[in-house]
């Protein structure tokens, strides 16, 4: 090899928007990690990429939608997920993905999301963890760490987040995996998985936001999060950990878990059909 | 598993069940709604209909959900709506707003109530008329029908969803408690006299790329893409271009909010639905719709025969306004009388086209005007 | 060619993957995630920047032969900028 080559192509270039690279996202954010993986999984999923949908909603994870090239549903806040449960339901060949942020997901829209977990919709979540509302300039949201900072929380979050991974468990989701963006393999194995999987599935990836996290909390750029996470985290076999253990602090050298949490086989949502004489 | 869905014959039903009727008998193939009085008897006559014949029921968690899964449905090629009341609609408003921008059909049903707030939930209302037309943030145009009669339930749900797919709109059914839980006669006819207007479908482009929102015809309306048919298309609720794309420039803006409103404003012929009584030599003119329109018509032809040369305009649609008809009849009548129940929202449209107050009949909502409520103003008028 | 205190018996039928880097240069923003995490240093930023400004990253003097092909690069990098082809000839030793 010689040195680096330059390229006009990138060999994913088919199945995102090209003609909208480069995207608007920060440098160090991770979203582009998580856009990249699920791209690749779509290719490898063996089914045709006309098959494949993405609803987003708002927020720079739900920008994720406008540059992918399938048919994909920019939507409103919150409201990702029963959209595409409408579309699931209305065309059930469809490979029906949601990827959206912490704040999309779980603030206004955690209705939809826990119950969407109920009923087991057939329906993919990837949600981006970046623990802030990134797009609006970096307020506290539902998964933002006690003590962390914030616009809207300057003396540090008096708020508990939320531990998505047991709240989607709890909800009853089919699988519920938690990874980073330097998981890069395993996100794009188990985003593969969860296409297989009937039922509801979620997978929660924290990613760096430099400039609306990383900013407020003494965290210098992407790269020195991306280390953060190579540095805490811990991989749990069989999602066997305590609940408590899945909390996420970044002021303490506590352990970030990692891995799947629940894989089963609760029924999925059928449709009712009648057959009357 | 089809031959189900038109129930083709006479029945004695109410008003809900009548609309739910239509809608299947338009080809509704998916229904996301949440429990409201007065209508949740759609709900429920649907959720035992639709596995019938191979529909989509869902009863989602709240009215929002339902509003986000009726889009998602359309988008993926469904006739789809749902139905609820003035509190849920006020919850639906953001994604009506949603519809509007990504030009996503869809019925949305609303029996209205006494309000605002929690307000009389099993009592008649008609005070959503500015809602349906103004709720949702934004410049935009809706298009919302007034049923009177259990059969007009039927046949105007089977319109609203031909308006929603011809135009790429949303449209509201402005129906009220009275309407929806009345039984009366309803006559369902054959499969093959129902008229369906069908979505437009796109032509291959020059360049082999779909453009969702791209328009070629006169009438403004793009042809509708729908996901799963490989037209890789983006629909955005952000500002966008004819490709879909999101495009922040002010330029872009203007041009597609006018045009989503010269939508409708520009189709209003084949939108606006009337029906008139004695209308031809009259110099009284009640204006009324739904129920009220009821006590109306009694009063008007009871006027009549005490020789009061009164008539009665009936909106059949509510929205667009039928602002032609207004300006001649404002010209024409010497007293215009608006009976309705709300304290005068439809009066502010005709008062607005005529340049002249109009008398009101106004309620808050509970009880269905009285006929001679109406006869006496009309009796005043005439002196 | 590779040194061993001892050399394997197989050593002609291993053969170690060898990759060339390829960068979309106006794509990448600097952030330089794909320098730190390769696990054999292949790459440095350089003082190159391109059209939006972003110093973007190059082959370390040295480096050259020590890309695997491991594709870490082309995994992790956000902005679909960084990546790894086979190089024709694999070589060992």
């Amino acid at each position: 090899m010689i040195g680096v080559k330059s390229a006009e192509r990138h060999p994913l270039d088919a199945i995102i928007r090209a003609d909208r690279m480069p995207h608007i996202w920060c440098p160090g954010c991770g979203i582009g990690i998580v856009m990249r993986c699920y791209a690749q999984a779509i290719l490898d999923s063996g089914l045709p990429a006309d098959q494949h949908v993405v609803v987003s909603g708002i927020g720079c994870s739900g920008r994720v939608a406008g540059y992918m090239n399938i048919d994909s549903y920019h939507t409103t806040h919150g409201r990702a997920i029963p959209f595409a449960v409408g579309i699931k339901l209305a065309k059930p060949e469809l490979m029906t993905t949601v990827f959206s942020g912490d704040g999309d997901l779980a603030a206004i829209g955690g209705n939809h999301l826990i119950h969407a977990a109920r009923r087991n919709v057939d329906v993919n979540v990837i949600c981006v963890n970046n623990f802030n509302y990134g797009m609006t300039g970096g307020q506290v949201g539902p998964t933002t760490p006690r003590g962390a900072r914030g616009t809207t929380a300057p003396y540090g979050n008096p708020e508990l987040p939320f531990n998505l991974p047991y709240l989607l468990a709890a909800a009853g989701a089919n699988f519920v995996a938690r990874w980073t963006t330097i998981h890069v393999r395993q996100i794009r194995d188990d985003i593969l998985y969860a296409f297989t999987r009937p039922g509801f599935t979620f997978i929660e990836v924290l990613a760096p936001c430099p400039v609306g996290f990383g900013k407020s909390n003494n965290i210098d750029d992407g790269l020195e999060e991306m280390e953060l996470y190579r540095q805490r985290c811990v991989l749990v076999q069989d999602g066997d950990v305590n609940q408590d253990d899945l909390n996420i602090d970044l002021r303490e050298e506590t352990p970030i878990y990692i891995g799947r949490f629940a894989d089963r086989d609760r029924p999925p949502y059928e449709a009712i059909r009648v057959v009357t004489s | 598993m089809d031959d189900r869905r038109v129930l083709t014959g006479k029945h004695f039903m109410n008003g809900d069940e009548a609309c739910a009727e239509g809608a299947l008998a338009a080809g509704c193939s998916f229904f996301g709604g949440y429990p409201i009085t007065p209508s949740t008897e759609i709900a429920e006559h649907l959720a035992r209909r639709m596995p019938e014949i191979g529909a989509v029921f869902i009863q989602m968690e709240d009215e929002l959900a339902s509003m986000a899964a009726i889009l998602g449905a359309s988008a993926a090629g469904s006739r789809s709506m749902t139905a609820t009341s003035g509190p849920g609609l006020s919850l639906m408003l953001e994604n009506l707003g949603l519809a509007v921008m990504l030009e996503i059909p869809c019925v949305v049903v609303d029996v209205q109530r006494g309000s605002p707030s929690t307000g009389l939930p099993t009592m008649p209302g008609q005070s959503d008329v500015m809602q349906a037309r103004w709720g949702s943030h934004g410049d935009y145009e809706i298009v919302a029908y007034s049923p009177w009669s259990v059969q007009e339930m039927f046949d105007l749900t089977i319109l609203a969803f031909n308006v929603a797919d011809r135009y790429r709109t949303p449209v509201v059914m402005l129906c009220d408690e009275v309407v929806g839980h009345m039984i009366e006669r309803l006559e369902i006819p054959p499969r093959d006299q129902i008229e369906i207007w069908n979505r437009k479908k796109p032509k291959k482009s020059n360049n082999g790329r779909y453009d969702p929102f791209k328009v070629l015809d006169p009438d403004l309306v793009p042809p509708m893409m729908h996901a799963g048919e490989d037209y890789r298309v983006h629909f955005t609720g952000l500002t966008h271009d004819e490709h879909g794309y999101p495009d922040m420039s002010a330029e872009t803006h203007h041009e597609l909010v006018t045009r989503l409103v010269n939508k409708i404003n520009h189709n209003t012929e084949q939108l606006i639905r009337t029906e008139s009584y004695w209308l031809d030599d009259a110099e009284i003119v009640v204006v009324a719709y739904g129920c009220t329109a009821r006590s109306a018509q009694r009063a008007v032809r009871e006027a009549r025969e005490e020789g009061i040369p009164a008539g009665l305009l009936r909106l059949i649609s509510i929205w667009p306004f039928p602002e032609n008809l207004f300006q001649e009849l404002g010209v024409k009548a010497e007293t215009i009388i608006a009976a309705e129940m709300n304290l005068g929202q439809i009066s502010r449209e005709i008062q607005r086209v005529i340049g002249r107050p109009v008398q009101g009949i106004y309620h808050a909502g509970g009880e269905m005007i009285p006929p001679d409520t109406i006869l006496e103003a009309i009796r005043e008028a005439a002196q | 060619m590779r040194v061993y205190d001892r050399t394997p018996l197989d050593i002609s039928e291993i053969l170690i993957p060898r990759g060339q880097v390829y960068l979309i240069p106006d794509r990448c923003k600097g952030c330089e995630v794909c320098v730190h995490f390769c696990p054999q240093d292949v790459l440095t930023i350089s003082d190159e920047r391109n059209a939006k400004g972003y110093r973007i990253p190059m082959v370390t003097n040295g480096q050259a032969h020590e890309c695997v092909n491991c594709e870490f690069c082309t995994l992790v990098c956000p902005e679909f900028a960084i990546f790894t082809l086979p190089l024709e000839n694999s070589q060992d030793g």
